[in-house]
């Protein structure tokens, strides 16, 4: 139990996806700029993860491998992702509509965000039983959750703040993005991770 | 032939998708600690743009424009698991250095973003020139990122000397130090760009152009872009 706790500690804190792994960086930078928005794709980003690692590990670990196809790792894996955001689309139109309401516009960006790829892969490479795996992503989840948030609250500030004339834009928010990433630097080491 | 060398040089500085375009930010960031992985990744990722570019642009007439996407994104990642095979088979370090990285060549949006803008409009020959350029001009961006990362953050240039020539500043090498050196970059690139070009206007947001997923994007803000 403990185990699994310092699993989604670590995927959360320690190794933040977008903080220290740089994955996610586009959705990070790109739809930051309002709390709302940036809350309603850290969501979708979670949920597509969960979603995507509770299919591909069975798929590796009982289909890939015993085969020897493992080489076709990645072609497979992007393959699942691209049809399980389609399909969870079809099926929140269908069933949950408010959830799609709030989720749907997110949903087709996911399909090629290197977060949702980046995870399947890592639990594979980590060597992640089932239940590690779901901890693993579940973490991940949460850190670009934690992230985006906190990002997003950075940018607020900074549409306000008076910045020389040619740091406006993207600089600027680059190097906020360092800082905050900065933080994070703290939690490196903690919990032996 | 104009045309042709257009094609080309468009890519390596007037159109530099990593400091002109602000695309393919996650491999810039992660892979630029030392020069070599800058180098490699840039030459991996060039080889997967020149391939999918070369092979969407044959197939551009026969891929139904619903399901361009998916077919794009089977072609691109055919030609990362041939990049991951070759890697691990001849330059190992790279291949580990590299790690999780690699595969997700995959999901690069400069190769998405080309396929989607460039090789399913345009002949063989110009897309495969498009993906070269695009290519060049990504690993020079990477290489001079990471030759900046690496001396700072560890005193060394491709890991020579041994000892390092300055005593290093280990955040450089951290991810802040990524966010930081990629910022000052784009300002400066800014700053010069607007000095040799006084039409220039620069990127005032991450904003779409280029980016396959822009229509999606700009239906999550409404309207006008990622950012706006």
């Amino acid at each position: 139990m403990s185990n699994l706790f310092l699993i989604v500690l670590g995927a959360m804190l320690v190794n933040n996806f977008v903080l220290s792994q740089f994955l996610g960086i586009c959705p990070f930078l790109g739809v930051s700029k309002k709390l709302s928005s940036a809350v309603g794709m850290s969501l979708a980003v979670t949920f597509v993860m969960l979603m995507a690692t509770a299919v591909t590990w069975p798929i590796q670990h009982f289909l890939l491998d015993p085969n020897g196809l493992g080489y076709l790792q990645t072609i497979v894996f992007i393959l699942i992702i691209a049809s399980l955001v389609q399909l969870v689309e079809i099926l929140l139109k269908r069933f949950i509509p408010p959830l799609h309401k709030a989720l749907g516009i997110y949903l087709p960006l996911i399909t090629t965000n290197c977060a949702v790829l980046g995870v399947t892969i890592m639990n594979i490479d980590n060597g992640y039983s089932y239940v590690e795996s779901l901890c693993n992503t579940l973490g991940a989840g949460l850190g670009f959750l934690i992230a985006m948030v906190m990002f997003a609250g950075v940018r607020e500030r900074l549409e306000t703040a008076d910045i020389p004339e040619g740091l406006k834009g993207i600089p600027s928010t680059l190097i906020a993005a360092s800082l905050v990433s900065l933080s994070f630097l703290g939690f490196q080491g903690l919990f032996g991770l | 032939m104009g045309k042709y060398r257009e094609s080309f040089t468009k890519g390596i500085i007037k159109e530099n998708p990593v400091l002109r375009l602000v695309l393919g930010t996650c491999p810039t960031l992660a892979v630029s600690t030392n020069v070599i992985n800058g180098i490699g990744m840039g030459v991996a990722a060039t080889f997967v743009l020149v391939c999918s570019n070369i092979v969407i642009s044959l197939l551009r007439k026969l891929i139904p424009d619903t399901v361009r996407l998916p077919a794009y994104i089977v072609v691109i990642a055919g030609f990362t698991t041939i990049v991951q095979m070759l890697l691990k088979a001849f330059v190992p370090a790279i291949d580990q250095a590299l790690g999780i990285y690699l595969p997700l060549i995959v999901v690069n949006c400069i190769i998405l973003g080309r396929a989607e803008a460039y090789a399913g409009k345009h002949s063989v020959g110009l897309s495969a020139l498009d993906g070269l350029g695009m290519g060049v001009g990504f690993t020079a961006a990477l290489t001079l990122m990471s030759a900046i990362r690496e001396f700072l953050g560890s005193g060394t240039l491709g890991g020579w000397p041994e000892g390092g020539l300055i005593p290093p500043i280990a955040v450089f090498v951290a991810p802040a130090g990524g966010f930081f050196v990629f910022g000052l970059l784009i300002w400066a690139t800014n700053k010069l760009s607007a000095k040799f070009d006084s039409n220039f206007t620069p990127k005032a947001s991450f904003s779409c152009e280029g980016c396959p997923h822009a229509e999606g994007c700009a239906k999550v803000t409404e309207g006008g872009g990622c950012d706006e």
